[in-house]
């Protein structure tokens, strides 16, 4: 095993940062929800290797549960944004303001 | 360690240059795929990156000797919350002519942000100092984490509670989407 685990966690912290960045500039809604996918993925990459690495299996296992929650908010978030849509024909975050003060 | 010692050195050079190929081409896959999917101007493209980021990330979880969650990777991520958001790219796309397509966003905030952020956790991952054991010969993993799920001393509580929450999500999601009868 040559590569070191700092390897993985700066591929993992690099994924991170480029989900953070488009969450923080998309406007469209599922554009939005791609960008969570990849911080999920960045964090699981995370789990796995330091499981690798320490041996175990917990961050294996705890790597699968992020992963059914991924999918159940990736379920949950389109019916969400599909139901906007339909009730205000929008999909823009910047233009659901709906609820605003 | 004799019989290591006796092997003729190029073998281990041999192992230890595809491994870090393989990571190298990995690691590059998953990250230029994700920086198209946070820069495409269009959100199909921006979900076809997240494919190859996608695919990328399960490779690298085989690197890891994580074959199972690698599997589980492509399955649930490519065959399962990658459709579902093609489906919401493709229900979303008809209303506006700018929609499938958004106006520019501002750029400069974000990445000075996501730059920040990449910044500060690289400081952190190389200011660390782990205390890594050296990782074994992978094996399958596949029935070790079966028994880890289903052991009440490991980790079923959590394994019982996603699947809580999995059925909860279906229901809500359901409730979310129905034809109202209002309308």
């Amino acid at each position: 095993m040559s590569i070191p685990l700092e390897a993985y966690l700066a591929v993992g912290a690099l994924l991170f940062a480029i989900g953070i960045a488009a969450v923080l500039s998309r406007r469209n809604a599922v554009a939005v929800l791609i960008g969570v996918e990849l911080i999920l993925n960045a964090a699981n990459l995370n789990l796995v290797a330091f499981d690798r690495y320490r041996g175990g299996i917990a961050g294996q296992t705890f790597a699968l549960i992020v992963l059914a929650i991924a999918a159940a908010e990736a379920a949950v978030a389109l019916a969400i944004v599909l139901n906007v849509f339909d009730t205000h024909d929008e999909i823009d975050v910047d233009e659901v303001d709906a609820l605003k003060g | 360690m004799t019989d290591s010692a006796l092997l003729p050195p190029v073998l281990p050079v041999a192992a230890v240059t595809v491994e870090a190929v393989a990571f190298g081409a990995l690691a590059l896959v998953a990250v230029s795929c994700a920086l198209l999917s946070a820069l495409a101007p269009r959100i199909v493209h921006a979900a076809f990156g997240l494919l190859g980021t996608f695919l990328g990330v399960a490779g690298l979880y085989a690197l890891l000797g994580a074959d199972f969650l690698a599997l589980a990777q492509v399955v649930v991520y490519v065959g399962g919350i990658l459709v579902l958001l093609v489906f919401g790219v493709l229900l979303t796309a008809r209303a506006r002519p700018r929609l499938g397509r958004e106006s520019r966003p501002a750029v400069l905030v974000p990445s000075l942000v996501g730059g920040l952020v990449f910044a500060g956790l690289l400081a952190a991952t190389l200011g660390t100092g782990w205390r890594t054991a050296p990782p074994g010969e992978p094996r399958p993993t596949t029935a070790d984490l079966g028994r880890a799920l289903l052991d009440p001393s490991r980790q079923l509580v959590a394994f019982e509670l996603a699947s809580v929450l999995l059925l909860a999500a279906l229901v809500g999601a359901a409730y979310l989407v129905r034809r109202r009868r209002d309308r």
